[in-house]
């Protein structure tokens, strides 16, 4: 029987046929942590009187969340993990220094066909290069850390097609809360989405991660992009190697199919207080943002640095606006683009390495009644902060541009 | 395995920010993050269900965070159960590992409402409410059962490997 990729992947890593439906055993290739979910796994893992790893090579931990730490508690927490990682040996630790997990992740680690489990909802983001990469909560993380294996409900696969290329300021944002839009935050439930881009070229691994980096606000179980020239390149130019390509086979069966022609795309946002509360840009221009934040795992990557850059060089910033790439080797891409120089002279506050506020965590909290623009993935209420806060989620264009006009802006005014 | 209890209700999309809110994710103490549960919504939740409640709610409820604290404030909040259409799936796992049933009846908004008393059958996913009528959701069967019973996955994981060494 031709098999989906979800399927191939699952098969391979359960060692039988797998089929939709099926609760199966499955062994992982990597199992990861960061430090607010990660002293939690320890926590389960002390408890349960198992402090071993399965394999210390396929462990990885990253310092994101608390980087670096806004408060004494969060100290306590990191102190605690460099003590596991230096007792058990673990050798692929990222201190605060070095960025955001499911960067680190994608730049390092993932490869097409991997398992991938961590214990954070957005590591659907290794899907990018073609890994079935499933959040999980830390007593399943601390079970797959101590056994190197997990249980996955097989998911029904979905098949999603990407034509054309993306006009100006369009990027994988829009096809993500296009994808939100059309199909709201429950469809895909149970589901994986397998996205074959027909012009590899035109769609690139920033704008895949951003796509299945969101693919948890669609509920999916998985959201991956079947490798291709893209993925290979990627991995050859960040890690030196060709990595086995792995594709779902010809007539292989899906629920549905559904095709977006990205050269149709326009500018969209997601409007308080939910993912899929999708609009154009056009129809909530012009409302006051007192806040723009640029970065996250969901859009801290070169192209999103660009894109603003592009749009602020020379300018300076109406909003307050806050940017930072998603890993130490992007800010330092960034800087030597002058990337940060343009967003800097601009007036932003840019750093790196930190979750910080796209979760209300620090570096950038939301005040009561302020209206935030944020190239993040969650616009929960009180998600950024104070419970009566609104946040607006775009793409780097429409962030930029918001910034520089102090209101919701479309970019396509500065092509 | 039966719960039974007075119903909470609420609507689609519950997400897991608003189930615990990530200032609190530096915790774990069950009593800590039961204060807080539902906070954002309503802050008066943890003294609504202290008596033991089951959650009625809408599609996808636990969208959203990994964080397993979502589950443990519910449960330690007074939660016994959780009916809803449909459940995201982190927080299913989540659910169950620490011993919450999550139980799906698709429909189950337009039929059970706040105040009623609902009695629950976690493995055959019967629902009594008030005494009368009668639905039949999605119950809990094999590993995830196996797990509820034993109050979580740690203690069920504990249980398995004491029997391992038992049998050596």
């Amino acid at each position: 029987m031709p098999q989906t990729l979800t399927e191939k992947i699952l098969s391979r890593a359960s060692g039988k046929s797998v089929s939709p439906g099926e609760v199966v055993e499955v062994n992982v290739d990597i199992a990861a942590f960061h430090d607010l979910t990660g002293y939690h796994v320890i926590e389960v893992m002390e408890k349960a009187g198992m402090l071993k790893v399965f394999d210390k090579q396929k462990i990885v931990i990253a310092f994101d969340h608390l980087a670096p730490p806004p408060d004494v508690r969060s100290a306590e927490i990191q102190t605690q993990i460099r003590k596991f990682v230096k007792e058990l040996k673990i050798p692929n630790f990222h201190d605060i220094n070095l960025g955001i997990l499911h960067q680190i992740l994608l730049e390092k680690y993932a490869n097409p066909g991997y398992v991938i489990v961590a214990a954070d909802s957005h590591t659907t983001t290794s899907g990018a290069v073609g890994a079935f990469a499933q959040g999980l909560g830390a007593s399943d993380v601390a079970a797959a850390v101590i056994t190197g294996k997990t249980w996955v409900m097989v998911p029904q696969p979905f098949k999603v097609v990407l034509e054309g290329k993306p006009a100006k300021w369009i990027t994988g944002k829009d096809v993500a809360l296009k994808l939100l839009g059309d199909f709201k935050a429950d469809y895909f439930n149970g589901m994986s989405i397998e996205i074959f881009v027909r012009e590899p070229s035109a769609f690139p691994m920033d704008y895949r991660a951003t796509v299945s980096n969101m693919g948890i606000e669609m509920n999916a179980d998985a959201l991956m992009f079947v490798p291709d020239e893209e993925t290979v390149n990627y991995i050859k130019i960040n890690r030196g190697y060709e990595p086995n390509i792995i594709r779902p086979d010809e007539g292989a069966k899906y629920v549905d199919e559904y095709t977006i022609d990205l050269g149709k795309l326009e500018p969209l946002v997601a409007a308080p207080h939910s993912v899929d509360n999708v609009k154009t840009v056009n129809e909530v221009e012009g409302l006051d943002v007192d806040q723009v934040f640029i970065g996250s795992c969901t859009n801290g990557r070169i192209s999103d640095f660009e894109i603003a850059a592009k749009i602020l060089k020379g300018k300076r910033v109406k909003s307050r606006c806050i940017a930072i790439p998603a890993s130490y080797d992007l800010f330092k891409k960034a800087m030597e683009l002058g990337y940060i120089e343009t967003l800097v002279n601009a007036g932003c506050i840019v750093t790196y390495g930190t979750c910080g506020p796209c979760l209300g965590g620090h570096f950038g909290v939301a005040g009561p009644g302020e209206t935030i623009v944020s190239t993040s993935s969650r616009n929960f209420k009180g998600r950024m902060g104070s419970n009566d806060s609104k946040v607006y989620l775009a793409g780097p264009a429409v962030a930029a541009a918001s910034a520089l006009e102090g209101k919701i802006t479309d970019p396509r005014r500065f092509s | 395995m039966i719960v039974e209890g007075k119903v909470l209700k609420f609507g689609d999309k519950i997400d897991t920010d608003i189930i615990i809110p990530a200032r609190y994710l530096k915790y774990t103490d069950p009593q800590y993050l039961a204060q807080h549960a539902m906070e954002p919504l309503d802050p008066e939740f943890y003294k609504k269900a202290s008596a033991g409640v089951i959650l009625v709610a809408g599609k996808v409820f636990g969208m959203g965070s990994s964080r397993e604290q979502a589950a443990i404030a519910l449960k330690a909040a007074g939660v016994r159960a959780i009916i809803a259409e449909s459940f995201a799936r982190i927080f299913y796992r989540n659910a169950i590992n620490n011993g919450l049933p999550a139980i799906v009846l698709p429909g189950v908004s337009q039929v059970i409402n706040e105040g009623d008393y609902v009695k629950v059958n976690v493995e055959t996913g019967e629902i009594v409410v008030n005494n009368q009528k009668v639905y039949k959701g999605r119950g809990i069967t094999g590993m995830p059962l196996k797990i509820l019973e034993s109050g979580g996955l740690l203690d069920y994981l504990k249980k398995v490997s004491v029997q391992n060494q038992g049998g050596n």
